[in-house]
């Protein structure tokens, strides 16, 4: 039998140390609640690592959408495929990291009505963790989102005249607004009794926001009443900063209202969210 | 914070503990006491509040009423230092299915504060103990029951807490894993641990515990040591068949004449059951059977059941309790 003289084995025969023995406290710091929201983070990144089928929607979905509306609407929107791809990979970017975000809500629910939250919440640790946690994770979904998309664009292709720092600028916008609508979603996945559900409802919100924007067709083209949707869309601020950022290099106005919207988002959901589900916890 | 010695004999103390749901008092006033150092068994049927009961202990619920403190401290406004004096294991309190045991170990471990070589270290050693070293890579899905409930048991024992919630530990295992299990509790407790345990098994409490609380509609119907539980139920029971079920009467009279209990008749089976305190009399009982010739189809000595238990304690049997309120609680639960 092979022995491990790491550590001169405690268990069986050390008693344990009685309750009224022990220092305890009744709070949890800042670090601590950052410390237990990276490990819970680390939690969300190994289930990915073992269930990699759930990466399909970051992976297939950008390689299959940039393919599908570049050769579909391409000719007819911007003349060729060449004109187009500067206009429809922010679009495709923004609307499929956003899409992304709505698994962070449907896997929180999946995950609350698991028996291992109930173990989260017995332990002494921050309260917020499991929720922080999987918010921390599912960045590393619009990281793979963001780059298979844009990658899918430069073999297409597209050579970005903003440069590798307009991209990575854009890049990181997107991801960082993704963020923050994933605090809506993980708001209806808390509140929401079943998984689908949640997956249902975030569709129905979806769906209109990003098609209803700016992101595959100038909004030039569409009716007045629908134009005057499309220009308030948050999302279509959020894409047009992302094609000034990738084809320009340049960070303006819409840049700033996008980071204004996602800020706004966390503030009003972020609360709201971790209420609910601090109710629950 | 600090609290006065006196009340630390104390592991816990519940005072008039309620919970509804809906319109179900699943606990509807518990009080309990546990000693320190003790193994103490909460006996009942499905949906008898037992769960609802450590859940509230162990900080997962919020009473509706009444109070409980955890070696002094308040569960409700000292939730946090409550947490780090138990662990709980059970049927829900459970382990990250889509991680191995290893994976959960360090991620318990690294939760509870341990350094990411201490939790490997840590891991490693309970994986040891627990004879689970063979199987920490694999997924939790080609776990056996048995694998489950002590990698659970593992999990709960990361911070090496004083007390010890056990939820129903051996339900559904099979008699040799549920004795290893035993095992398992009976060592944790030589080292100094707590256990509260909740069982449906008259067996597993009389085994375990030191005292015994019989619970049933969310209240406390006995409490007391295994011996004192037993000794009002009887050793055990006498059960008599009739070959004539007119007899029924004639027998039930015998009975509280000759054994002086006062015996449970069931007329569809031609059957009855009388506690048997003195088995020397069983004789007498048989011999005057015999002289009032009534014949006996079947003769049988039954230990004291856990449905005997509560029929003596609340009148009924188990299976009305369970049908009454399993319902309710397990959807109240989701």
């Amino acid at each position: 039998m092979t022995t491990t003289t790491i550590t001169p084995s405690p268990r069986p025969t050390t008693t344990i140390v009685p309750g009224v023995q022990r220092t305890l406290k009744n709070r949890v710091s800042i670090a601590e609640t950052l410390s237990h929201t990276v490990t819970m983070a680390y939690r969300g990144l190994l289930k990915i690592k073992r269930t990699p089928e759930q990466l399909f929607d970051v992976t297939l979905q950008p390689i299959i959408f940039t393919l599908m509306f570049t050769y579909i609407f391409g000719g007819a929107i911007a003349g060729n495929v060449q004109n187009y791809l500067p206009i429809i990979i922010p679009g495709i970017l923004v609307q499929t990291v956003i899409t992304t975000s709505v698994v962070t809500g449907v896997q929180l629910r999946e995950d609350m009505d698991k028996g291992v939250f109930d173990r989260f919440r017995s332990l002494p640790i921050a309260r917020i963790a499991p929720l922080s946690g999987a918010l921390l994770a599912d960045t590393v979904r619009y990281l793979i989102a963001t780059t298979l998309t844009i990658t899918m664009g430069v073999i297409m292709g597209l050579r970005p005249a903003g440069g590798m720092g307009g991209v990575v600028a854009a890049a990181l916008l997107v991801i960082v607004c993704s963020w923050a609508i994933s605090w809506i979603f993980a708001f209806f996945g808390v509140i929401a009794r079943t998984a689908s559900s949640v997956q249902g409802i975030s569709m129905l919100v979806l769906f209109p926001l990003t098609f209803l924007s700016n992101a595959f067709v100038p909004a030039n083209t569409m009716p007045g009443w629908l134009q005057w949707f499309v220009n308030i869309n948050p999302v279509s601020h959020l894409v047009t900063a992302v094609r000034d950022l990738m084809n320009n290099g340049t960070f303006g106005a819409d840049a700033w209202i996008s980071l204004l919207g996602a800020a706004v988002i966390v503030a009003i959901f972020a609360p709201l969210t971790v209420k609910a589900y601090m109710r629950k916890a | 914070m600090t609290y006065s010695a006196s009340t630390s004999d104390w592991a816990v103390e519940a005072d008039g503990l309620v919970k509804t749901f809906g319109t179900n008092r699943a606990v509807d006033g518990i009080d309990l006491r546990v000693a320190t150092g003790t193994v103490y068994g909460v006996l009942g049927p499905n949906g008898a509040g037992k769960t609802t009961t450590i859940s509230m202990l162990a900080t997962l619920l919020k009473p509706d009423a009444g109070s409980a403190r955890i070696f002094g401290h308040d569960v409700q406004r000292e939730s946090q230092v409550v947490r780090q004096l138990i662990g709980v294991t059970g049927q829900y309190a459970s382990v990250d299915e889509t991680l191995s045991a290893t994976e959960n170990l360090v991620l318990f471990s690294r939760l509870l504060g341990l350094s990411s070589s201490q939790a490997k270290v840590k891991a490693h050693d309970l994986l040891e103990e627990f004879h689970l070293t063979d199987a920490a890579k694999r997924p939790l899905k080609n776990f056996s029951g048995g694998m489950r409930r002590r990698l659970d048991l593992a999990a709960s024992l990361i911070a090496q807490p004083p007390l010890i919630f056990l939820d129903e530990p051996t339900t559904g295992l099979d008699p040799r894993t549920r004795m290893q299990m035993w095992d398992t509790i009976r060592r944790l407790v030589s080292t100094g641990s707590t256990v509260l345990l909740t069982t449906q098994y008259l067996d597993e409490a009389d085994q375990l515990a030191d005292r015994i609380a019989v619970i049933d509609r969310g209240r406390v119907v006995a409490e007391g040591t295994s011996n004192e539980l037993k000794a009002s139920v009887g050793e055990s029971s006498l059960e008599l068949r009739l070959a004539d079920n007119r007899d029924l009467d004639d027998v039930r009279v015998a009975i509280e004449r000759v054994l002086g209990v006062d015996p449970t008749v069931s007329p569809e089976a031609g059957r009855i059951t009388a506690p048997m305190n003195n088995p020397d009399r069983v004789t007498e009982l048989l011999v005057t059977l015999r002289e009032e010739g009534i014949h006996l189809a079947e003769l049988s000595v039954a230990k004291p059941t856990l449905d005997e238990v509560f029929l003596t304690l609340t009148g009924r049997g188990v299976d009305d309790a369970e049908t009454e309120n399993t319902a309710e609680l397990e959807g109240s639960r989701a």
